[in-house]
């Protein structure tokens, strides 16, 4: 049976970020893909954070994972607040038609 | 003491004027500036007294103006007999003019700068007279020009008088640049400036050569020739006289004194002043003479011309320099001091008879619409009849004095530029004659040519205009009479004591008594033709000058035009000039230096940042997608540059 060690909590860690930071930058479409591509980013830096804690057996690594959940769900609360206030005064979320700060 | 006060107190009424001008109102800054003038004007009379009949020469110390090194100048006021001569005319005419001038500006809303700006040229003129070194006389010399260019000027909304001011203050300028070599090479070659100084030193530098434009000459020749570049600007003589006629966009009294009685002499008097010099250089003599005489000559035939009854006058003024110039070039300073004397006042008044008339029309110039119009004004007829027959030379009038005096003495010089001038001269003084009557018939005699509306208006001007020129027309009746004894006459040599010097071999004014009788009655005889001449083109055949000028289109298109000079000098040094200003300003100053400094960098710094901020598309994806490459480039280069060592 295969053993399943730290090199693939952190593969699926990498994955994850990877998969967030092109959710980033490859949609057109919506704001709110972006809130989750960044909740995917924190969620792949807390499976490194996590597994760490288990190989290395030292508990920081848990409570940070747990620092950096609260953050997450405060950013996610913020970033949804800001995109209600968005949508109301220009009509629209779509990533394309942000970009009042062209030069 | 009063020495220093009559210099100084038209400066002071000038200043008044000037600076509390809004205070005192125009009655007040007339008062004022008259006040001052009237006083100067008696004090002249003394000091003409106490110099010029008891010979008393003075020299008054002011204070020492510049040290530098070996050069010394102080201001010092010099009278002697021909500062004196020149004291009166100055403040004589001047003081008249300032009465006539509260008669002649009253319409006018500038009245306190106008007087402070007349007693300001005053100040300077009698700076210039009374000058103790070439600096100083410089000093004089500049102030005038300035005071001339301002009251050119004074109607300053009228662009053409803007222009006249102009050009009268660059073509001075053209003289004022050889002037100033002429003091600098004095400096050289004699090591200071103070007229005695430089005039007991003359002897012994009789035979001193300079280098000049790269070859030897004469030093006092180049000297002279100098100098006198500067007075023929000043004295609009032939080749700088463009600027005279112009300046009578100015107000008329300004005319009367500065372009008629006062600073176009500052030349002669200059020529006089500087008798010591000259007298040592045969050639500039000869230079000053022939200038003098083609002066002559050239103005008294482009007078003949003119249809604006100023410009008539100014051109006659421009001829009677000449006559003064070459004069002093046969070496008879003292009939030129004596012409310029007597001029002063028969010129004045046909300035200021030339005024009323201009006030009475209703400020028209233009000779061909007036006429007829004698009856109205009888005094300013009267008046300018006396200012006519004396300049026209007719005998015991002031002109017929002085006139025959420098004719003669330009017969007597025996000479061949003697001669030149002797016959231009004759020529100029029938054609004098014949412009004067000219002028006196078209204003005044025949059917008026004027439009009703100013033909109702015309009025004899108020006696504060009038009553100047009876004094003036009394001095132009009896200033030739009075003086000739003393100027040019049996007490000459008394009269003028060390004022002018005259080598023993240039005996052309004491010659002058012993002409042929011909000489003597020539130049009466030729004022007589051009009188009757006069009278028969324009009184009893008035059809004849359009005759001739018909006949003879091209001499009359050429004397009418002013003998092409301002289009030769258009196209000679204005044009070019305004070419290269043009180039110089765009392609020069604008293409190459703004282009390249200024305009050029803020041209380039403003064409980057637009391409640079192009990159701000606004777009998160666009950063976040420049923020991955950059990381991407960090993390590589940490882990495989020159991190990894």
């Amino acid at each position: 049976m295969l053993e399943i060690g730290i090199g693939h909590y952190l593969s699926l860690a990498a994955v994850l970020f990877t998969l967030g930071i092109f959710g980033i930058f490859l949609n057109r479409k919506n704001v709110i893909i972006i809130l989750m591509s960044v909740e995917l980013i924190l969620l792949a830096v807390n499976i490194n954070l996590v597994a760490f804690s288990a190989f290395l057996g030292d508990m920081a690594g848990q409570i940070f994972a747990m620092l950096v959940l609260t953050v997450a769900a405060a950013e996610a609360a913020i970033g949804l607040a800001v995109i209600v206030v968005y949508f109301r005064n220009r009509g629209t979320i779509a990533v394309e038609d942000i970009n009042l700060m062209k030069g | 003491m009063f020495y220093g006060l009559c210099i100084f107190l038209p400066l002071i009424g000038a200043a008044v004027a000037g600076l509390f001008g809004r205070v005192l109102k125009p009655r007040g800054a007339q008062l004022v500036t008259c006040g001052a003038m009237t006083l100067s004007v008696v004090l002249a009379i003394l000091i003409f007294y106490d110099v010029a009949i008891l010979g008393q020469k003075q020299t008054v110390q002011l204070f020492t103006w510049v040290v530098s090194g070996e050069f010394q100048v102080d201001w010092a006021l010099r009278f002697d007999t021909l500062t004196a001569v020149m004291l009166i005319v100055v403040t004589g005419v001047s003081t008249l003019v300032h009465y006539y001038s509260i008669g002649y500006m009253h319409h006018d809303p500038h009245n306190p700068r106008f007087f402070s700006y007349l007693s300001l040229f005053t100040f300077f003129m009698l700076m210039l007279v009374t000058s103790d070194n070439f600096l100083q006389l410089f000093f004089g010399w500049e102030g005038v020009g300035l005071a001339s260019y301002l009251l050119i000027g004074f109607w300053y909304r009228k662009p053409s008088a803007n222009a006249a001011a102009i050009k009268a203050f660059l073509v001075n300028r053209v003289g004022d640049f050889g002037f100033a070599l002429g003091i600098m090479g004095v400096f050289l070659l004699y090591g200071t400036v103070s007229f005695e100084a430089v005039f007991d030193a003359t002897p012994a530098k009789a035979g001193a050569t300079m280098e000049f434009l790269g070859g030897q000459y004469h030093a006092i020749t180049v000297l002279c020739l100098l100098l006198f570049i500067g007075a023929m600007g000043k004295s609009a003589q032939l080749g700088l006289h463009t600027w005279l006629p112009d300046a009578m966009e100015g107000p008329t009294p300004v005319s009367a004194l500065i372009h008629a009685a006062t600073m176009v002499t500052a030349g002669v008097f200059m020529v006089a002043r500087l008798s010591p010099m000259f007298e040592y250089s045969e050639t500039a003599l000869a230079v000053v003479t022939v200038v003098g005489a083609s002066t002559a000559i050239f103005a008294a035939t482009v007078g003949l011309c003119q249809n604006d009854i100023k410009r008539v006058i100014a051109y006659s003024t421009c001829s009677q320099l000449g006559y003064m110039f070459f004069a002093c070039g046969v070496s008879a300073y003292a009939a030129g001091i004596f012409h310029l004397f007597t001029h002063a006042f028969f010129k004045a008044l046909l300035f200021l008879g030339a005024g009323s008339v201009i006030h009475a029309m209703s400020d028209e110039q233009d000779m061909r619409k007036m006429g007829g119009i004698w009856r109205e004004i009888k005094i300013t007829y009267f008046m300018m009849w006396i200012g006519s027959l004396a300049l026209a030379g007719v005998p015991f009038f002031a002109g017929f004095y002085s006139k025959d005096i420098v004719l003669e003495a330009a017969f007597a010089s025996q000479t061949s530029v003697g001669n030149y001038a002797f016959i231009l001269g004759m020529l100029a003084a029938l054609l004098t004659a014949f412009y004067s009557w000219r002028l006196l018939i078209m204003t005044f005699h025949g059917p008026s040519r004027a439009d009703e509306k100013t033909l109702a208006h015309v009025h004899e001007s108020p006696k504060i205009m009038t009553v100047p020129l009876m004094i003036l027309a009394v001095g132009a009746i009896f200033a030739g009479w009075i003086g000739y004894d003393y100027f040019v006459g049996s007490n000459m040599d008394k009269f003028w004591g060390e004022a002018i010097f005259v080598l023993d071999n240039h005996s052309a004014l004491r010659d002058a008594q012993n002409v042929p009788i011909w000489v003597k009655v020539g130049p009466v005889f030729m004022g007589i033709i051009g009188i009757a001449l006069a009278y028969w083109f324009y009184m009893f055949r008035p059809e004849t000058p359009a005759v001739f000028a018909e006949k003879f289109a091209r001499v009359y298109r050429f004397l009418l035009n002013k003998w092409y000079f301002d289009e030769l000098y258009d196209g000679l040094f204005v044009r070019p000039a305004k070419y290269l200003g043009g180039a110089l300003w765009k392609d020069g100053d604008g293409a190459l230096i703004d282009g390249l400094g200024p305009d050029g960098l803020a041209g380039a710094v403003r064409y980057i940042a637009r391409r640079v901020s192009a990159f701000q598309t606004g777009f998160i994806f666009h950063y976040a997608f420049a923020m991955l490459v950059g990381v991407s480039l960090l993390v590589s280069l940490f882990l495989f540059g020159f991190g990894s060592k």
